[in-house]
């Protein structure tokens, strides 16, 4: 089989910077992240309660909220910029081209509108049609989440919080977007039908070639499902490659501790250790390596000098320990993730 | 009325909540809970996991008396919910009896700063505090849940999932509660964090006696808090027992299916009950018969129509007598309890 051409890249997260602009001083949330997402790619995102990934998720979606503001950087999609684009822009390809399940699917769902005229108002949007059309397709989203279509009718406080999310997923699939954006989709799913709903959705990527950004914090969805694993420490990234190289060989001292976090259902019970210290307050972030204070392997310099991005092997790691390596930032570290994906398709092959 | 054995802080008899679901022409009843029995001991922690859309928030809601059942009972300390009707009364039990809800983007007020929750039951719960020592008790259970006190001051909308998560379980500490009804306390946490927040609640029993009724998908970590551990699937219990018998040896086929795809991020993802499409589960005016029937491979003819029960799996002089306070391992399911050798999905 020859190799396949270098996958074409459906968005570009370039130095992207978010802010809360706030009376007590701005919290910088997002912290120059730049990466980019292949046709048909999968990437999960993992990092620490409130280090900044739902911001980050707002951010390219386009749908950040004052306090908020983009201070620097760009999103590129399918050649626009994201944003800068105008709301009316924006409404010609959200659920169409982009979709986005939120981290509350109670937020996100309108709770005085069925289920079922929800899926509509979204299915009208973009395009005339029929009614039986908008319920053969409503219906067949929803079983495919395993969710009884006869619900279709109810509102979303009739349904429990692993059937809202479901029910946010299956809006996401109403169309078959390019890009489908989400924010811990199945924290409120059971393992089985989280394993179904995942296999599935990997499915559909495969039949139809959309890219996924996946946010979460469980560790054995990226390891299955994901192509890239982008971990991210107090709004920046922090380590970023392919998930089994990351996996295999974890460099950054925080996705170390990550990894070993995790419990097992099987074998002996060992008391859980997770990661000593607390998470950093984003409005006082601590010199030099934002990790210092927390991390086993801290040297003195860490505490003065700021790590850069560097590249071990093809995998970014912001940590002084690889500061040899050659530094990867901004556009650069686009391109290397572009490669990434291409180098992974050729291994495949 | 349920009686109480020694050593119970809660029961629930036949505990039933129906709900009319669809428009006026097509009423159907949807069974969210259907005769559940179980009963939760002082200085216990009790997991509840199981299918997504089982019961298991409704569970949680009926006995923190946000719903009413539909048919069954659930006594605390004794004395029957139903008896609760003055406001002192209803008082102490929401104080005694807190609850954690599930989603903590629909269970906060936006217009009050996060700090408003958690006076508001200090003034209620605790009327001896002066308004110092609430404000260090504030401060206090936030740094408990890795909250900064400085969070205290800020609105909902100004938090991270997983930060107001965090918020709600700090809301629920501060009434000295006896039983937290802790629906999915750590489902947005990160390990580490979640890690933290386990051990907290094996030491408000350890330390303070508190019991938790604490709902999880996350079994892996249930596991190193828990004693005892209730799966249900389809609005019942599927199976009970103390939690490292139950996940070691477990005997419905569901509980085995639920336990088959317990992922682990170090091994290959087993696709081995990838046939199973998580078939949604018929609760909406079901039929007798075992509810797992659809997507079980050892169903038999019984299966078909007879529901299964809740029973003891021991039987004979291992079995646990009620009251013994030994914990029994039980499931609903006629082959389990034909004593046959149940391997449905392999781990
Ligand atoms: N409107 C706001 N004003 C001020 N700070 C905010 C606001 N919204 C979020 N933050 C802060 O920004 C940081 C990043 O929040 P974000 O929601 O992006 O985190 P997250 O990584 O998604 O966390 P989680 O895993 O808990 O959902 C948090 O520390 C949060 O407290
Ligand atoms: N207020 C309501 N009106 C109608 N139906 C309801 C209501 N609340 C819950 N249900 C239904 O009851 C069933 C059980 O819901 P419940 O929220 O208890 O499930 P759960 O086990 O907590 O699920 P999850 O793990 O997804 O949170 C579901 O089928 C749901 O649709
Ligand atoms: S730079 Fe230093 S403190 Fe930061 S992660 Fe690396 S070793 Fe640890
Ligand atoms: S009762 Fe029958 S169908 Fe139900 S779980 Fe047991 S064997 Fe399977
Ligand atoms: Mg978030
Ligand atoms: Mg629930």
């Amino acid at each position: 089989m020859s190799n396949p051409p270098v996958p074409e890249r459906v968005l570009g997260v370039s130095g992207l910077s978010v802010e809360y602009v706030l009376d007590r001083g701005s919290v910088r949330a997002v912290d120059d992240v730049s990466f980019a997402v292949g046709n048909g790619e999968f990437l999960g995102i993992v990092g620490e309660s409130g280090c900044g990934k739902s911001t980050l998720l707002f951010a390219i979606a386009h749908l950040l909220a004052p306090p908020a503001l983009v201070t620097a950087g760009s999103v590129s999609f399918a050649g626009m910029n994201l944003v800068t684009m105008t709301d009316k822009q924006l409404s010609a390809i959200r659920w169409r081209d982009v979709s986005v399940v939120m981290q509350s699917a109670m937020n996100a769902l309108n709770p005085v509108k069925s289920i079922g005229a929800q899926f509509a108002d979204v299915l009208r949007a973009h395009g005339k049609p029929s009614r039986a059309d908008i319920r053969s397709r409503s219906a067949e989203v929803l079983r495919m989440v395993g969710i009884d279509p006869a619900h279709l009718r109810s509102y979303p406080h009739q349904l429990s919080g692993g059937m809202r999310q479901r029910a946010m997923i299956a809006m996401a699939m109403l169309f078959t977007p390019e890009l489908v954006i989400m924010d811990e989709p199945t924290s409120a799913l059971d393992v089985v039908a989280q394993r179904s709903l995942m296999v599935q959705i990997k499915e559909l990527q495969e039949q139809y070639g959309f890219a996924v950004i996946f946010v979460t914090h469980d560790m054995s969805l990226v390891s299955h499902f994901s192509d890239r694993l982008m971990v991210m420490y107090a709004g920046q990234v922090s380590e970023l490659g392919p998930t089994r190289a990351v996996f295999d060989a974890p460099r950054h001292p925080y996705t170390q501790g990550l990894l070993e976090a995790f419990p097992s259902i099987r074998g002996p019970r060992v008391p859980l250790k997770g990661i000593p210290g607390s998470p950093p307050n984003l409005a006082v972030i601590p010199n030099g390596c934002r990790f210092h204070p927390r991390c086993p392997q801290v040297m003195d310099r860490c505490k003065e000098q700021v790590p850069e991005l560097y590249d071990v092997n093809g995998t970014l790691v912001r940590c002084l320990l690889y500061d040899d390596r050659p530094v990867r930032t901004g556009a650069a570290e686009a391109r290397t993730a572009e490669k990434a994906t291409a180098d992974k398709s050729v291994a495949d092959a | 009325m349920p009686e109480l054995q020694s050593g119970e802080l809660l029961r629930a008899e036949h505990l039933t909540r129906h709900f009319k679901i669809g428009g006026a022409l097509a009423r159907a009843t949807l069974h969210a809970v259907d005769d559940v029995n179980f009963a939760i001991g002082q200085r216990e922690i009790v997991a509840l996991a199981g299918e997504s859309g089982s019961g298991k928030s409704t569970i949680a809601r009926l006995l923190a008396r946000v719903y009413k059942p539909t048919a069954g009972k659930i006594a605390y300390e004794g004395r029957p919910l139903s008896s609760i009707r003055s406001r002192g009364d209803r008082l102490r039990y929401s104080g005694q009896v807190p609850m954690v809800f599930q989603d903590p983007f629909a269970s906060m007020n936006p217009v009050f700063r996060v700090s408003h929750g958690v006076m508001r039951n200090l003034k209620l719960h605790r009327p001896e505090l002066s308004a110092k020592q609430r404000d260090d008790e504030a401060a206090r259970v936030f740094e408990v849940v890795g909250l900064g006190a400085d969070m205290l001051q800020r609105y909902p909308y100004e938090l991270s999932g997983g930060q107001r998560q965090r918020v709600g379980f700090a809301q629920a500490l501060v009434t000295r509660p006896k039983l937290i009804l802790a629906d999915e306390p750590v489902s947005m946490l990160d390990v580490s964090i979640r890690i933290g927040l386990l051990n907290l609640m094996a030491k408000l029993r350890d330390e303070e006696g508190v019991s938790i009724l604490y709902i999880t998908h996350d079994i892996a970590s249930a596991r190193y808090v828990a004693d005892r551990l209730i799966v249900m699937y389809a609005g019942q219990i599927a199976e009970s027992g103390p939690i490292e018998e139950v996940l070691s040896a477990p005997r419905h086929p569901y509980t085995q299916l639920l336990l088959s795809a317990v992922p682990d991020p170090r091994a290959p993802l087993n696709v081995e009950a990838e046939t199973d499409r998580g078939e949604p589960p018929k609760v909406i005016d079901p039929t007798p018969g075992c509810r797992f029937r659809w997507r079980c491979p050892l169903a038999i003819e019984v299966c078909e129509h007879v529901d299964p029960v809740l029973e003891d799996l021991a039987g004979g002089p291992g079995g646990a007598p009620p009251g013994s306070g030994k914990q029994s391992h039980a499931a609903a399911c006629h082959v389990a309890q034909s004593g046959a050798e149940v391997k449905a999905f392999s781990a």
